[in-house]
């Protein structure tokens, strides 16, 4: 459906979405579906409680620690400390490719646990995990080795970062440290990368200065290699002559979080997951940070040009034009041949704490409209712009993760830019810190819904008949079921990278492909089709 | 190399697991449930419990898998999650009104003691189970056993909360499947139609997760167990449980509260066991073998005959579960092959006394269950004494790739492939298709190693 006359009024909508619900429920769920207007941008509430039993998206604590942020780094040991589901279940369904050299570590493939049976839920666990931690130890003799805590290890009381802690001291060539990360924790994955984003500032960023050689140095924060995204990005990045010191996390290696301090400039890209440690750097080492997105080609120049214009140098500036003009090449040819037919079909989004804000520009590349977006795991900020941060209430379950106190560091701080090139940037125009979040850019009348639910998806899905709907795995079958085609953003379907300019391309004729298969037409049976004459027959 | 620092030397633990050959039990609860008409199967734990089993068990089947949580929050594992459970139980029958919720705990509310009996009785005096609607639960603490267990406790939740004696015998068979796949549940069906049997199979998965496209979402697919035939099975004749591990509990249970009697077989995978099974429903109905399941049997056999040469003395590894394992090596063996590697991630004796008997004439053979028998340490002795063949979940194909060893994808979860959730590898038909696979990867290997002058046309 293409024809804007023919879509339900975005209230009635609500309002019939809401009437299926018990009233408390209602109540509450009113405030996280909001029509959007860009000018005004409208409250919306975010990373709060789901409602038992309403069938949410969202995941916990343990995944956002374990799968999304450390999941991507292939030298360190991630032992689960708990029963066996949370490591089998996060043991490579995440899709986060890595490239180590020949005879280098790379431990993803591989799925360590503790196996707690119910004797160490009676008489502790803490035995078992150092014994664990020991025996990893000897079989490979790491460089580093994590402990990710699951919920019972939080209510029996192991204590994971003393055992971490004395490992640490007598293994003395490996650094051992352990998140408290129990699945419980916080209200969704949102907990778990904030306490992931904690510990990995606490224990390992800054262990290495070793100078990193190059002229123009970054740190991209918040990509995590699914499908490939950051070897399109570092090959785009490596073109511009742009030094990528370390990424969080994809395609990343311990050693490079360690050297993360001698970066330049910290670029975010998921900004919901970890623009806690863009602002930890920032504070104690004096690198500040700026939001990219490197999703959409438009997007991947603007975000490049940002960069040069930061490192303000001619000789790079030009260098990115020159980048970006031999990229979209290519990129124009195959968006100009696909968007015949997907020019004003209605896309629809809810993902993840960043990718439904992206992924919009994807799709209005290719003249796709985004009717309905959603974050699974975001806060407010990521829906209304940093400039409500200062008004988010923190609420208990907030609370409970560990803000961390940082100050500048005595040796290592140092001021990137004088307070003249600071002037100078912010007369061009030129702002840090500076996420709009994703409701200034969607039209006037969209919708915006948080963390929503099988019922309210079915609603709009209905209501709407988008074009291509996008979420993630248990949501992708329920929707094609509907006849309508789902794109997972979490894990690409099994293909990628979309992410800077060769991924547009891949996503263009991915979305192309998808919304003009030929099965869609398949699922009629032609005795449907005409069905007095199949009745005609029957009778003869 | 994908699993490089994986190396032939066996370093023994006792206490970390390395790629495990099991899960946790609520996926099991979850997907049993899932073989009841008309339910919503609902994870009493942390949201990522019921995130991951429902991906899992998507990933597997390509089909919606629908399911609730009880979101527990910090306060939550403080305080109890009663609060959390009446919530959802009230949210659940008003917005998606199945027929019957089906709770299984975690670890998470094991651990802090939420007593299931309590809390849904309360739900209930509170009228927050509408009038015709069921709640039932299992516990599934994920500290215990594997998903195996989940699965069996599940079935054990089903007796428990429906199973009832009118004081009116039927003639009925009741048929608990195993954790098998829906096409493996369609098949035992329709060898007891074939058989003249009237049986009630629980849970039943078929039509549930292999559901067609119609472009039209049915959130409560028309297949499953129904509850009138749940009920009923506490007046039927006999209760045939297959496989040991996910079967018995629930049949023993169901012979304590209803007296219907119970025979533990073994999943009829491979010839000698579904000859036990097709034996078995003969005695207890009392009725003859059709000569229809006789010919499918004797297709079978001569397959094997017309195939022999390309099984004979190969090495087979394989890992799941154990009610799987035990048919399918007494299968293998059985084709003159040689299943040298065994795991299983899931603990009990039973496996053991029976590897010993199965695996007795295979000389060498290694086969370890429970704590760390895992993956890693089956890789290891593959290092040691390579096989011809890998069998079993998705997992193996990291080993697959690197050894070089043709693969066979069988058991749970197949998340790259599709296929086990529509054709069956129970019955004399079933081992006909496992063959099939089997013959298929070992004859493409010869035909892709084979040098030119030796390259064959005729197989």
């Amino acid at each position: 459906m293409s024809n804007k006359e023919k879509l339900p009024e975005t209230t009635a909508m609500l309002a019939d979405i809401l009437k299926s619900y018990p009233p408390k429920v209602a109540r509450k769920r009113s405030k996280s579906m909001v029509v959007n207007d860009p000018e005004t941008i409208p409250e919306i509430q975010a990373n709060v409680r789901t409602i038992p039993g309403i069938i949410t998206q969202r995941g916990c604590c343990y995944a956002g620690c374990k799968g999304v942020v450390l999941g991507p780094t292939r030298d360190i040991v991630n032992i689960t400390h708990g029963p066996i589901g949370c490591g089998f279940y996060s043991w490579l369904t995440r899709r986060n490719q890595t490239r180590p050299d020949a005879d280098g570590e790379n431990y993803m493939p591989y799925c360590f646990s503790t196996d707690m049976q119910d004797d160490n839920i009676v008489f502790g666990g803490e035995k078992k995990l150092k014994l664990a931690i020991q025996e990893a130890y000897d079989l490979f003799h790491p460089k580093a080795i994590a402990v990710f805590s699951t919920c019972p290890v939080g209510l029996i009381g192991d204590d994971v970062h003393a055992a971490a802690k004395e490992m640490k001291e007598k293994f003395g060539d490996c650094n051992v440290f352990a998140f408290s990360c129990e699945g419980y924790k916080g209200v969704s994955q949102s907990a778990g990368h904030h306490i992931a984003n904690n510990q990995i500032f606490k224990h390992v960023i800054g262990r290495n200065s070793k100078k990193v050689k190059g002229k123009f140095k970054i740190n991209m924060l918040g990509e995590y290699n699914i499908g490939g995204d950051a070897f399109e990005l570092e090959r785009i990045l490596e073109k511009c002559g742009i030094t990528l010191v370390s990424t969080f996390s994809g395609n990343s290696t311990i050693t490079k979080f360690e050297q993360a301090h001698m970066a330049d400039l910290n670029t975010v890209m998921c900004h919901r997951s970890i623009n806690y440690v863009a602002d930890m750097l920032e504070k104690k080492y004096g690198i500040p940070w700026i939001k990219v997105n490197f999703i959409g080609a438009e997007a991947s120049a603007k975000s490049l040009r940002k960069i040069a214009q930061y490192f303000d140098d001619e000789e790079l500036k030009n260098k990115v034009e020159e980048v970006i003009a031999e990229e979209m090449a290519e990129v124009t040819a195959v968006a100009a041949a696909v968007k015949p037919r997907t020019e004003g079909k209605l896309a629809m989004m809810f993902v993840g704490g960043s990718r439904a804000h992206h992924y919009q520009e994807l799709f209005s590349e290719i003249g796709m409209k985004t009717i309905a977006a959603g974050y699974e795991f975001a806060h407010r900020d990521d829906y209304e712009g940093r400039r409500v941060i200062p008004n988010i209430q923190v609420d208990a379950d907030s609370r409970n993760i560990e803000e961390l106190h940082i100050e500048a560091d005595a040796k290592e701080y140092l001021a990137r830019k004088t307070p003249e090139e600071l002037a100078k940037l912010e007369k061009e125009g030129f702002t840090f810190h500076d996420y709009e979040g994703m409701m200034a850019e969607m039209a006037k009348g969209t919708l915006v819904i948080d963390d929503i639910s099988h019922h309210e998806m079915e609603k709009l899905i209905e209501a709407y008949k988008p074009a291509v709907f996008c979420a993630g795995i248990k949501e992708k079958y329920c929707v094609q079921k509907m006849g309508v085609p789902l794109k997972q953003l979490h894990s690409y379907d099994y293909s990628g990278p979309y992410a800077g300019f060769q991924g547009a391309i891949n996503f263009y004729k991915e979305i192309d492909r998808m919304a003009g298969s030929k099965v869609w037409s398949l699922i009629r049976p032609p005795w449907q089709n005409s069905p007095e004459l199949f009745a005609e027959m029957a009778d003869a | 190399m994908l699993l490089r620092h994986t190396k032939k030397e066996v370093y023994e633990r006792s206490a970390l697991t390395v790629n495990p050959a099991k899960t946790c039990q609520p996926i099991g609860a979850m997907y049993a449930a899932l073989g009841i008409h008309g339910c919503l199967p609902h994870s009493h734990g942390s949201q990522g419990c019921c995130s991951y089993h429902r991906s899992t068990l998507t990933r597997h089947y390509k089909e919606p898998v629908m399911a609730g949580t009880s979101s527990f929050t910090e306060g939550a594992s403080v305080f109890g999650g009663q609060a959390n459970l009446l919530q959802a139980i009230d949210n659940i029958f008003t917005i998606y009104n199945p027929d019957v919720i089906a709770v299984h705990t975690t670890c998470l509310s094991e651990t802090i003691g939420d007593d299931m009996n309590q809390i849904i009785g309360k739900a209930k005096d509170e009228g927050k189970v509408p009038a015709g609607k069921h709640v039932i639960y299992a516990n599934t603490p994920s500290y215990i056993g594997s998903h195996v267990t989940g699965f069996s406790n599940m079935v054990l939740g089903m007796v428990r909360g429906f199973s009832a004696k009118s004081g009116e015998k039927t003639n009925k068979l009741n048929i608990i499947p195993g954790w098998v796949e829906p096409a493996d549940m369609r098949e035992i069906k329709r060898l007891v139609k074939m058989m003249g049997i009237d049986s009630i199979m629980f849970p039943d998965t078929s039509g549930v997760l292999d559901a067609p496209q119609t472009g039209h979402y049915e959130f409560y697919p028309k297949g499953g167990c129904t509850i009138p035939e749940l009920i009923a099975s506490g007046d039927s004749k006999y209760t045939v449980a297959l496989g040991q591990f996910c079967s018995e509990d629930g049949a023993k249970f169901l012979e304590n509260k209803c007296g219907v009697k119970y025979k533990t077989l073994d999943l009829p995978i491979g010839i000698a066991a579904t000859d036990r099974f097709i034996s078995t429903l003969s005695e207890l109905a009392g009725v003859p073998v059709p000569a229809a399941i006789a010919e499918e049997r004797g297709q079978l056999v001569d397959m094997i005959t017309d195939m022999q040469q390309y099984l004979y003395n190969k090495k087979v590894a394989l890992w799941g579960d154990p009610d799987q394992l035990i048919s399918l090596c007494e299968f293998l063996v059985s084709l003159d092959m040689k299943p040298t590697c065994v795991v299983s991630g899931t603990p009990g004796r039973t496996f053991e006394h029976r590897m010993d008997s199965i695996l007795a004439s295979v000389p060498g053979a290694k086969y370890k269950n429970g704590a760390n028998a895992d993956m890693f340490l089956m890789h290891q002795w593959i290092k040691n004494d390579k096989v011809d063949l890998l069998l079993g979940n998705t997992y193996g194909k990291y080993i697959a790739r690197d050894e070089d060893i043709p693969f066979v994808r069988m058991g749970f979860p197949i998340l790259d492939r599709v296929g086990h959730s529509y054709f069956p590898t129970v019955g004399y038909k079933g081992a006909m298709r496992i063959l099939e696979m089997i013959l298929g990867v070992l004859m493409d290997y010869q035909d892709k190693t084979s040098s030119e002058e030796t390259f064959e046309l005729v197989m």
